[in-house]
């Protein structure tokens, strides 16, 4: 009898979480599928580019994407660390370390696509550009954060040190993105502004604002989607460790 | 009964003339701001006085950053043709790489003598020792940049004795020890703690790194104050902001031992 309980219980108290986890790989997958149809085949050429430039640009899709992701891990992971040190709930850490492993890729992502892209574009794979400088710099601060974490053995000394870290390296983002700014800057600014040493720019048409939409719910999608389950992956990873400290 | 007996009289000796029993109670909760400076100092006092007589952070830094500024000298003596052009990076990534060194040693050492239990069990606010440990990172720190200035001035015979980039350092220092010491607290107890401060660190020095590099390089250009003032704003508020935040946070780091 206690066996067939035991058996049982996990799944049906997982049945739930992993009904909605389907739903949004479901949609995630299908907001990929539309983004790629959108990127490259909806969308029409930037009409003041030409040649390379004009093809290249179309990396902007992804690359936009990959940076709403980047943005999101920042700001989740943010406020999973305040969360935490308040409440002192590992669910809230577990959201932090979830939210900055997949940041980590996407942050990847933005800085790759933008090197490519900048190559044709700027002629350089890379410049001090704020926008650049603090995508780089919010990278680094999320691996070492996840190296940081490694490093401690008891559970919640790694949770409250994690999240210590997290806040403190965030805060200093905005301070060396206004720095990089005064520095120098020739990344164009597609959204509310105008910087006139920019180079590269290209006004945003209808069908490339339509896909620029598509790409921003799909990547969001595809970040919640990796996160979630990344988050369920943690808590079991806690609960399996719970189980054999138990059973020790 | 041979114990009680021993211990009767020391008790009683310890109580009566200089009642150290209230006194733990009394320096924990009242004093005010003086009696609040003065357990600063007693903290940044310990770290100095064990500086002098072990001779270990002190020593290594200075030579560190010499030999930083002698392999740099070589690294640019034969293609840079105006010296100027690369000292002001040079003069900030050595003190940054120099820095991580002593802020290592700043709670890594009480960890490796064990006596960073008896350290927390001081009766005296954690804010006390993490302003304590900063004031001796920053002493340590500023005297080693006394060293590193003349050896840059030989080495690439440029003058960076200039009131500007004296008060950038300043600044620059005391941002930088105020982030590294809360750093070197959390990574004191952390396997590769040597290692593992640099790449916790350096990312967030980054804004003190431009500005300090671009007020240094604006300074040996002869541009005029209106040009740096906006740098110096943004060391000043790295300071600030990170001096509240670390007060703020430094009491969480060490909940159990």
């Amino acid at each position: 009898m206690s066996t067939t309980t035991l058996s049982q219980r996990p799944l049906v108290r997982t049945k739930g979480w992993d009904r909605a986890q389907l739903v949004v790989n479901l949609l995630t997958a299908a907001a990929m599928a539309a983004l790629m149809w959108a990127s490259l085949l909806y969308a029409k050429d930037a009409a003041n580019l030409a040649g390379v430039e004009q093809t290249a640009q179309r990396i902007f899709y992804i690359h936009i994407g990959c940076n709403v992701g980047a943005v999101l891990a920042f700001l989740i992971s943010l406020v999973g660390s305040i969360a935490y040190l308040i409440t002192r709930k590992l669910d809230w850490d577990r959201v932090t370390q979830a939210s900055i492993e997949v940041g980590t890729i996407c942050a990847l992502g933005t800085t790759l696509s933008g090197s490519l892209w900048a190559k044709p574009t700027w002629n350089t794979y890379w410049t001090w550009d704020p926008r650049l400088t603090s995508i780089t710099i919010t990278l680094l601060i999320y691996i070492a954060y996840l190296l940081f974490r490694n490093g401690i053995d008891n559970r919640q000394t790694r949770a409250r040190f994690g999240s210590i870290y997290a806040l403190i390296a965030f805060l200093s983002v905005p301070l060396t993105y206004f720095s990089a700014r005064w520095f120098r800057s020739i990344h164009p600014v597609i959204v509310n502004g105008s910087n006139p040493d920019a180079q590269g720019g290209f006004g945003v048409g209808e069908t490339m604002g339509h896909t620029l939409i598509v790409a921003t719910i799909a990547f969001s999608l595809l970040f919640c989607s990796l996160m979630f389950q990344r988050w369920r992956q943690l808590r079991l990873e806690d609960r399996i460790e719970e189980i054999r400290e138990e059973i020790e | 009964m041979s114990v009680l007996l021993q211990t009767e009289p020391n008790n009683n000796a310890l109580i009566a003339p200089t009642s150290l029993e209230s006194q733990p109670v009394q320096m924990r909760a009242g004093g005010g701001l003086g009696a609040y400076l003065r357990k600063v100092r007693a903290i940044a006092d310990k770290d100095m006085r064990a500086e002098i007589r072990a001779k270990e952070v002190f020593s290594t830094m200075t030579v560190f950053s010499v030999l930083a500024v002698i392999i740099f000298g070589m690294a640019f003596d034969l293609r840079v043709a105006f010296p100027t052009t690369v000292v002001p990076g040079v003069l900030w990534a050595v003190i940054l790489f120099t820095g991580v060194l002593g802020l290592n040693r700043s709670f890594g050492a009480e960890v490796d003598r064990g006596s960073l239990a008896a350290l927390l069990l001081a009766p005296v606010d954690r804010s006390a020792i993490y302003f304590g440990k900063l004031l001796a990172n920053l002493f340590f720190l500023l005297a080693t940049e006394c060293i590193t200035l003349p050896a840059i001035l030989v080495i690439f015979n440029v003058n960076i004795f200039q009131t500007w980039i004296l008060l950038s350092l300043l600044l620059g220092t005391i941002g930088y020890v105020t982030v590294g010491t809360l750093f070197a607290a959390l990574s004191a107890s952390v396997r590769a703690r040597e290692s593992m401060l640099p790449i916790l660190l350096l990312p967030v020095m980054l804004p003190v790194f431009m500005a300090g590099t671009k007020i240094t390089g604006l300074v040996l250009d002869g541009r005029g104050l209106n040009e740096i003032q906006r740098w110096l704003g943004i060391l000043v508020a790295y300071d600030l902001i990170f001096i509240v935040v670390a007060f703020l946070v430094f009491d969480l780091i060490w909940e159990e031992i």
